[in-house]
């Protein structure tokens, strides 16, 4: 009985090859003669071909086109009707009497934006990290509900930035939800988006809550790496609670932290889509940062000349710092395995 | 034998006849006509659906499909889907002189030209390029006028007389904070966050926009008056900062919100705010649109509005435009928008029995002899928009204290400047 059951099988098996084994054979009669032609050691490339393919397309050569673009200027989109080679467009980004006052630079609204992303960035990241280990500390305890807060704590991270945006728009405006609680107290109402100096403010509260559950749960994926042992030893020699956490869990974490602060940082400095609906760059432009700049000068005008060059050459700039990050990363990733491998 | 010749034959036949039944099918094909359309809510969007489905069921050689789009995507979007060689046949403009360069001509392909200079002839100047006198490219869909608003209610319960023709900006300023102090209003004032609004004013206290040579030339002793104006309503609590902060640079922004709420006293907006006040203040309080305030030089606001404009020449989007521009169609839409005509003969029947609505449509209708000739050239020009965001988005700034009155006025000119320079070489 068994002898046919698997007779059967085979037989089926043998008919479900038939397709593929066609199919094999018609890749074969194709390859083969390549593989004669340029050798066994240069396949892989052909392999990799596809997915070289999509690259170029949809990122080599936008980068490009986007490079050329910052080197013509104009207002018309094609290549062929742009004044072509130029440095105009880096020329008057950099155009300033000194760099540390945005009135006296030509393009104004992109050094205002350079401060206020790096303002952002600094802020956002550093409070980021902190809470970020806060939480992951607090959630690797045994507490009741461990699971559910986790949970909670992930679930902005899967919000659209527009949704966040709006929300926190409809809770901090002057009419919103969180002035009608403070005026519910006596308190007096609060300008969080429409003030200069609160709407930066809100703007990183709303990023933070948004992304810090992702980064909470690379920082608790490190401390549930650290051997219990350590930890046991330590309580064993009367080590003080601050003690244990500054000279093994912190010395530990460094790697998860390191990753986080680079993620952080190249996230913070693309931010756009939620500060964009919140408090969409203003009061004046206090929320700014570069990646509005780009936008607003490139594409979103109102009527005004659409400055293709000029938005290229400000996401040059920013391409450069972004690289500058992801090396970083990169390089320290690279050191953490190399010393992995010593150990 | 004799079946499969049969057979042949049968399958020869069907061939044949599919083949023509394709080849009549695709000649017969509707022509596709897409129109790229914004509204101001249901009010628009409702009665120009219902004109589109009545044109494409009286005409089966063409298939009109009509895109509604937000504002931002008619500003922000078709200019670049028209700069890539894409873009639709039709689209509601407002920009009108800044995408002429992406004009199409349909003298060619309309009923009767002659008709569209008479009917729609001085706004025609507004679509075409420097020199160009004959060309037709669309039609003046509605015709605006700027100008403010007053929340009736709280004058009556304030014991503040509305203010009458010839009254100025700082008498209406003080009437305005006279009421929100007696009627416990936290806004006296509020403005549409708009260049094009700010000008009508300007142009009141005595801005030229240009110089002798018909260039444009921004900054001068009017635009200054009104612009500190503003800054110094902001300052001293007659206008919220928190409007004109909520957004940054040249983005439009509408205090409606607030003004639906009776929260403001007087609004300076324009005559498309008619059908959308009638519809969501109601009977909530007595609103009306009060003439022009007064400076120096004039009382006026700015002209506006909006045009249906081709940006593909052939025989269908000529029909679609003979018929959307027909004066039977025109007055059905005017009379249901609540907004004032482009068309210069045209019987409308407005389709309301809203006092405070009718009272605003005779207000604005009667504005329009009165609107300054500045304003009609400024509104003409090209490059209008450039003038416009440069004035607000510095404005804006200053207002929130990132630089001084005196600054934002010199980056006004280097902005126009600067976009005039890309865009123009030199």
């Amino acid at each position: 009985m068994e002898n046919i059951r698997n007779q059967i099988k085979i037989f089926f098996l043998r008919i479900l090859n038939i397709p593929f084994a066609f199919l094999m054979h018609a890749i074969d009669l194709i390859m083969w003669p390549i593989q004669k032609i340029i050798g066994v050691r240069n396949m892989p490339y052909i392999f990799l071909l596809p997915n070289l393919i999509f690259f170029g397309l949809f990122v080599i050569i936008p980068l490009g086109a986007n490079f050329f673009f910052s080197l013509s200027s104009g207002d018309e989109l094609l290549f062929a009707e742009r004044e072509l080679p130029t440095t105009k467009q880096y020329d008057q980004l950099f155009d300033c009497e000194s760099y540390l006052n945005p009135n006296t630079c030509t393009e104004d609204f992109f050094w205002r934006g350079v401060y206020n992303t790096i303002f952002f960035v600094v802020f956002q990241v550093g409070l980021m990290i902190f809470f970020s280990v806060l939480t992951a500390v607090i959630l690797n305890k045994k507490i009741i509900g461990r699971g559910f807060f986790r949970s909670v704590f992930f679930f902005p991270v899967l919000l659209s930035p527009v949704v966040v945006g709006l929300i926190w728009q409809w809770i901090l405006l002057k009419n919103g939800a969180f002035n009608a609680i403070i005026e519910s107290y006596g308190g007096d109402k609060v300008s969080f988006l429409t003030d200069p100096s609160w709407a930066m403010a809100s703007v990183i509260f709303v990023s933070i809550w948004a992304h810090m559950g992702f980064y909470t749960l690379i920082v608790l994926a490190g401390l549930q790496a650290i051997p219990p042992n350590l930890y046991e030893a330590a309580e064993m020699d009367g080590t003080s609670r601050e003690r244990i956490f500054f000279r093994i869990t912190i010395p530990l974490l460094m790697p998860n932290l390191l990753v986080v602060f680079i993620l952080a940082s190249i996230k913070g400095v693309q931010t756009f889509d939620e500060i964009y609906v919140l408090t969409g760059g203003g009061p004046g432009t206090s929320t700014s940062l570069i990646v509005q700049y780009i936008f607003t000068t490139g594409f979103a005008s109102s009527g005004s000349v659409q400055n293709f060059g000029l938005a290229a050459a400000a996401s040059m700039v920013l391409g450069v710092v972004l690289l500058f990050l992801t090396l970083m990363q990169l390089y320290f990733s690279r050191n953490k395995e190399s010393k992995h491998q010593e150990i | 034998m004799m079946n499969f010749k049969f057979i042949f034959k049968a399958i020869s036949v069907a061939l044949v006849t599919l083949s023509l039944t394709l080849i009549s099918a695709v000649s017969f094909a509707a022509t596709d006509v897409r129109i790229m359309w914004y509204g101001d809510g249901d009010k628009e969007n409702v009665p120009i659906a219902a004109q589109i489905d009545e044109f494409n069921a009286a005409n089966s050689d063409i298939n009109v499909i009509l895109d509604i789009v937000p504002y931002d995507a008619i500003m922000n979007t078709l200019p670049i889907q028209l700069a890539a060689g894409e873009g639709p046949d039709i689209a509601r403009v407002t920009d009108l002189g800044g995408l002429n360069k992406y004009y199409a001509d349909i003298t060619p392909y309309v009923a009767d030209p002659s008709y569209y200079e008479k009917s729609f002839g001085p706004f025609l100047n507004w679509y075409r390029k420097s020199g160009d006198t004959t060309s037709i490219h669309g039609f003046h869909s509605t015709m605006t006028v700027t100008g403010p608003y007053v929340n009736k209610t709280l004058f009556e319960q304030a014991g503040v007389d509305l203010l009458g023709p010839g009254a100025t900006w700082e008498e209406w300023a003080a009437a305005s904070i006279e009421v929100a102090n007696k009627t416990g209003t936290p806004i006296p004032m509020a403005w549409d966050r708009s260049g094009h609004r700010v000008s009508g004013p300007a142009i009141s206290m005595g801005a030229k926009y240009f110089d002798s040579n018909g260039d444009p030339k921004l900054v001068d002793d009017g635009l200054k008056a009104m612009t500190q104006m503003l800054y110094d309503w902001h300052q001293e609590g007659t206008m919220s900062k928190d409007l004109w902060g909520s957004v940054s640079g040249s983005k439009y922004h509408a205090p409606n919100d607030w003004w639906n709420a009776a929260e403001v006293v007087f609004m300076m907006s324009g005559s498309w705010q008619i059908g959308r006040f009638a519809n969501e203040v109601g009977d909530d309080f007595d609103w009306w649109a009060v003439p022009a305030p007064c400076g120096p030089a004039a009382c006026t606001g700015m002209p506006g509005g909006n045009a249906l404009l081709a940006f593909n020449a052939n025989p269908a989007v000529g029909k679609v435009m003979d018929y959307l521009s027909s004066k039977e169609q025109l007055s059905s839409f005017i009379g249901q928008v609540l907004a004032i005509p482009g068309h210069l003969d045209l019987q409308v029947d407005y389709q309301t029995d809203d006092p405070n609505a009718k009272h605003a449509l005779n207000t604005f209708a009667g504005a329009v002899p009165t609107i300054d000739q500045v304003a009609f050239d400024l509104q003409a020009h090209v490059d209008n928009r450039i003038m416009f965001n440069a004035i607000i988005s510095r404005l804006g700034q200053a207002i929130v204290g990132e630089m001084t009155m005196e600054e934002a006025w010199e980056r006004m000119d280097e902005d126009v400047e600067k976009q005039l320079k890309e865009k123009y070489g030199g």
